[in-house]
């Protein structure tokens, strides 16, 4: 027999190094991202610091840093609640570009009704929207057996130019020049702010009471235990009278819901109106910020603050000291898989034998 | 439409659409032959066109470049190995997060080397071979091709026969169907399955690496454009089979190219996002079309631990 390398569980883990190993994966992330740091010519230190400062250093980096962790907890969510039930829903851009586009459809002045009609309708319309894509490649998978995660990829594509199509034709704002850009929603529309002289907006309360409730129906209900008795073991949950094709389901149209209330949040919090660059990949953070919680919502909320901080706090140290911003998508990357490793090498110990 | 189709430019453009997919396609076949799902593809993709792009652009020649791509996308592959073979990670979790890494990893060297430049620096890309011209009927179009189209089309037999014809090939297929029966054997299924990621991202990387040193002349961002995902769902359209890769990437050029000529032809008639989103529907219809009978690697996306079962 060849020796083979063999993950052995380990029999007691003691509570402090289940809590240390984030930490240190954390800490092992800047150590190499400090190489590419070096590269690029700038001193280390002073570029990790001025990061820091520039995502929680003053009032306004926080509520920069808040405002960008708003459509962040809400696709972190939307990850975090499919993969518990092993539904690799990987579209969450193309739902959040649905979502918005849907609430604008709503809002943008084509329905003629007052403002307290129009409001919840736009951001009912936003999460069915996003539903309704999650819910294509959830009945092809129950259906017809085909993989979600190549579906929900594919159609991030579809959605983005179906949304291009919707700005370049109906839905066009035609006193807007050059780039396409949707109809601005009235100001009734808009989500309050939640401070003067920033851009955080009550979308990040709802943010903040859907993980909580998300942790409840998680932990305390049987909807949250039927979910993840499909993702631990779907023949066993079949076998114990769980409809799994059922729990799939109503796991995508959550799923999407939440990808598509991003999408509302950004257009009514934010921007007012929607454009084709309105997510930096929010949907595919989503997945690592999932990731780095482990899949707990409440964790979602201090992993989207945490990559929230990185992208604000990168770009101000990028004018700085000239280190290229793309140095907080490595970042967010290595920590998404310095973290995978840690947690496995916390439970298990790997021998050579 | 028949006309269209039957003029050498279409066939022209058909094999050079299809070039990247090949190769692609090919390499997400040997992996998930192994046993492992390699959603890397996308970023591996994107670290192939940039970094054999790079080293053309400082001055090496244009297979060196093609060299570089492949040993950049078989390091991470064997991240990937990693991950997923030692380590038993989540496949679609770890292979997501190769993507943003060789990705951003990329972007990141890009700018670092060009801070200021708003019109990406060009090299000289390989030219057409006209090797086959004489030959009647499929020469022309075979001609106007450059070398890495030439080379796809020989891989696939490559790949066909080491699969079927080689020890090293049945040791891959059954580390993907019974890696239990390998290790009995006194074969490292950890061995042979990194081996496959890796030589599998190899080939990913000489997909992108077609994009700048082929296709294009330039690298650019956002240029793989999904076409590593399109390879993964067009392994499952050829049910894992080499042979049927070659025909599926062909397929999929044609209807990529009709769409090209459409938009062309009957400008103005559908708005062009219609067009271009066919591929991507296209992709998803072929996958419900054959899911049900798709003959998937039996111990695909299991993680392989000696003494359990």
């Amino acid at each position: 027999m060849p020796k083979v390398l063999r993950l052995e569980p380990r029999l007691r883990v003691p509570a402090a190094i289940v809590a240390a190993a984030p930490m240190a994966a954390i800490a092992v992330t800047l150590l190499l991202c400090s190489a590419l740091i070096v590269w690029a010519g700038a001193p280390v230190g002073r570029a990790y610091l001025l990061l820091f400062d520039g995502a929680f250093g003053s009032r306004f980096a926080i509520t920069e840093t808040l405002t960008r962790a708003t459509p962040l907890i809400f696709t972190g969510l939307a990850a975090a609640v499919a993969f518990r039930a092993h539904f690799y829903n990987i579209g969450a851009e193309g739902q959040l570009y649905i979502g918005a586009l849907a609430a604008v459809a709503i809002g943008g002045g084509a329905i003629p009704a007052p403002p307290a009609v129009l409001f919840p309708l736009m951001i009912l319309a936003g999460m069915a929207a996003g539903a309704l894509l999650l819910l294509v490649p959830a009945l092809a998978k129950t259906r017809l057996g085909v993989d979600e995660v190549v579906t929900t990829l594919l159609l991030n594509f579809v959605a983005l130019l179906f949304v291009s199509l919707m700005l370049d034709g109906p839905m066009k704002d035609p006193t807007a020049l050059g780039w396409p850009q949707s109809m601005t929603l009235p100001s009734e529309l808009e989500f309050g702010k939640l401070l003067e002289r920033s851009r955080v907006h009550s979308g990040l309360i709802l943010a903040l009471v859907l993980a909580l409730a998300l942790w409840v129906v998680n932990d305390r209900t049987t909807f949250g235990y039927e979910m993840r008795a499909v993702g631990a073991n779907a023949k066993a949950a079949r076998f114990a009278g769980i409809s799994v094709d059922a729990v799939m389901l109503e796991t995508a149209l959550l799923s999407g819901a939440l990808a598509g209330l991003a999408g509302v949040g950004e257009v009514a919090g934010r921007a007012g109106y929607l454009t084709l660059d309105m997510s930096p990949g929010y949907g595919y953070s989503g997945i690592v910020i999932a990731m780095l919680a482990g899949l707990n919502p409440l964790g979602v909320v201090v992993a989207a603050v945490f990559v929230a901080g990185i992208i604000v706090g990168a770009d101000s140290m990028s004018r700085a000291v000239g280190v290229p911003t793309y140095l907080a998508d490595v970042i967010v990357a290595v920590s998404l898989l310095s973290m995978l490793v840690a947690t496995m090498l916390v439970r298990y110990k790997v021998r050579w034998s | 439409m028949l006309e269209l189709i039957a003029a050498a430019p279409f066939w022209i453009a058909v094999l050079r659409i299809a070039t990247p997919l090949i190769f692609g396609t090919l390499g997400v076949l040997l992996c998930e032959r192994a046993g492992v799902l390699n959603l890397g593809i996308e970023g591996i993709m994107v670290a192939g066109a940039f970094s054999g792009w790079l080293a053309v652009y400082y001055g090496a020649g244009l297979w060196t470049g093609v060299l570089v791509s492949a040993c950049a996308g078989a390091a991470f592959g064997l991240l990937h190995g990693v991950l997923t073979v030692i380590l038993a990670l989540s496949q679609h979790v770890a292979g997501l997060g190769i993507t943003l890494l060789a990705t951003s990893l990329s972007y990141y060297a890009y700018r670092v080397n060009f801070p200021k430049v708003n019109s990406p620096p060009t090299i000289t890309p390989f030219g057409e071979t006209h090797l086959f011209d004489a030959v009647p009927g499929i020469g022309t179009a075979l001609g106007a091709q450059t070398p890495l189209t030439l080379l796809a089309l020989a891989v696939v037999p490559l790949i066909a026969y080491v699969l079927y014809r080689t020890p090293a090939g049945l040791a891959l297929r059954m580390v993907g169907e019974n890696p239990a029966a390998v290790e009995a054997q006194g074969i490292s299924v950890t061995a042979v399955r990194i081996g496959a990621i890796a030589a599998g991202s190899a080939l990913m990387g000489v997909a992108g690496a077609f994009l700048t040193l082929s296709a294009f002349n330039a690298f650019y961002f956002n240029m793989v454009n999904g076409r590593g995902w399109i390879c993964v769902a067009l392994v499952v359209f050829a049910s894992w089979r080499p042979g049927k890769a070659l025909l599926g990437a062909i397929l999929f050029a044609a209807f990529d190219a009709l769409q090209l000529r459409l938009q062309q032809s009957s400008a103005g008639v559908l708005p062009y996002q219609v067009y271009l989103m066919m591929p991507y529907l296209l992709s998803i219809v072929a996958l419900a079309l054959v899911a049900r009978k798709a003959a998937y690697p039996q111990a695909l996306m299991k993680p392989y631990r000696k003494g359990e079962r």
